[in-house]
């Protein structure tokens, strides 16, 4: 590397010319990879999930016991997914998922990271101050919530299972799984009724 | 490393940025750039561990000029310690895709690392028990290693106790730099919110995963 900055862009465009001039990567692959991480992978699977296990008593006591097989029984898995725990909301705690030296994340429910995952500011912050990172995200804990933060430091991958909103009680599984929300099952956000 | 990449806890970044629901890549390069990142390993006969250390090594400036150009600089690094491109190749390209007519420099001969792996993933059965139990008291070794290593500054030297086992794994220490699996028992630490940033930090557990050479009896 010498230091001399190349527009990313640009650097992309060249090192994967390179890269498809000696067989090494194709065309084909990067529109597969691409399409599957835009339409397949991605947090409905993870709200699948919470719905599932919101209405299933059995499954949410698997889920929350076994979070790989309980997720893989959805058909859920691959990369990032190899033991996934899962961790549960409730009146009197709530957690909150970060890594802060790189960007792990559950793809497989959740897909791939949104920007504010991976950035400095949340990774830095949230393990020293994670209420008031909350409230600048529009949430606000009572001081009676204890609040558990979980650096995903190893191959372990952490997803949360929030609370179910009051005022759902009619709804079908299909329509919960619409209520919920990538940002709550990493835990800065609380799922909403419309 | 004690790289730009150990963001745990410093300060002077800012606001966080606002929640948004936009698809995973704005610009079609970002995909490609994942795609790419993500066939790194591959390419270059490496492991992700090696990848992370890569990105680790990004220079600062070029670490916090967004994720998708860390991500790209961190594989071009780990395929030039391959031998799969230079850097001399990627700008000559890049000056040649803006319309420069710069000569072009001969590829480099791959030199792929070898190591032996123990399988798929990296999640391992050990022979040997685990060193903690759910409950001991632990401390986070005060250890600045210079290559590769998932434990952060944040909590070296901090005591807390374990709370879950975890599955064993490949050692990110050994493998990154291709000197073996070295599977290691990996717990879950709680540290109390005080433990790490003082008397008056906000009430709250801060959760990690450390593996058992991170670890000395509390």
């Amino acid at each position: 590397m010498t230091s001399e900055h190349v527009e990313p862009a640009l650097r992309v465009e060249a090192l994967a010319s390179l890269l498809i001039e000696r067989g090494l990567l194709d065309e084909a692959t990067i529109e597969t990879f691409v399409k599957t991480y835009e339409q397949s992978v991605g947090p409905m699977n993870g709200a699948k999930v919470v719905a599932k296990a919101w209405t299933d008593p059995d499954y949410r006591a698997r889920l929350l016991a076994d979070g790989t097989a309980a997720i893989g029984e959805l058909g859920f898995k691959g990369p990032q997914g190899e033991h996934i725990v899962v961790l549960e909301n409730t009146p009197a705690v709530h957690h909150v998922v970060v890594c802060t030296l790189c960007s792990c994340y559950p793809w497989p429910v959740l897909g791939l990271p949104p920007s504010w995952y991976k950035d400095p500011a949340y990774r830095s912050r949230v393990v020293r101050e994670p209420r008031r990172v909350l409230r600048e995200f529009g949430l606000d804990l009572d001081d009676s919530v204890e609040v558990q933060v979980h650096d995903s430091s190893s191959e372990v991958r952490y997803m949360v299972l929030p609370e179910r909103p009051a005022g759902t009680e009619d709804y079908s599984e299909a329509e919960l799984a619409d209520l919920v929300t990538r940002d709550a099952m990493v835990g800065v956000a609380q799922v909403a009724v419309p | 490393m004690d790289g730009i990449h150990d963001v745990g806890g410093m300060q002077g970044f800012g606001h966080v940025p606002p929640l948004s629901d936009a698809p995973p890549f704005a610009e079609p390069w970002e995909g490609t750039a994942f795609v790419i990142g993500a066939l790194a390993a591959r390419i270059a006969g490496t492991n992700l561990h090696a990848f992370r250390h890569a990105i680790e090594r990004v220079p600062p400036p070029e670490y916090l000029s967004g994720y998708w150009n860390r991500w790209t600089i961190g594989a071009q690094i780990m395929m030039e310690d391959s031998g799969i491109v230079t850097d001399e190749e990627v700008r000559a390209r890049a000056a040649r895709l803006s319309g420069r007519d710069v000569p072009e420099p001969p590829p480099p001969s791959p030199d792929k690392p070898q190591m032996a792996s123990g399988g798929a993933g990296n999640l391992r059965s050990l022979d040997r028990p685990p060193a903690f139990a759910v409950g001991d008291r632990v401390r986070a070794a005060d250890v600045h290693p210079t290559g590769h290593t998932k434990l952060p500054r944040y909590v070296r030297r901090r005591a807390g106790t374990v709370t879950a086992l975890r599955p064993g794994q490949v050692f990110p220490d050994t493998a990154a730099h291709f000197a073996g699996e070295n599977p290691q028992h990996c717990y879950t630490v709680e540290f109390d919110s005080r433990e790490l940033w003082g008397p008056d930090a906000e009430s709250f557990r801060l959760s990690i995963d450390l593996f058992e050479p991170y670890l000395e009896p509390g």
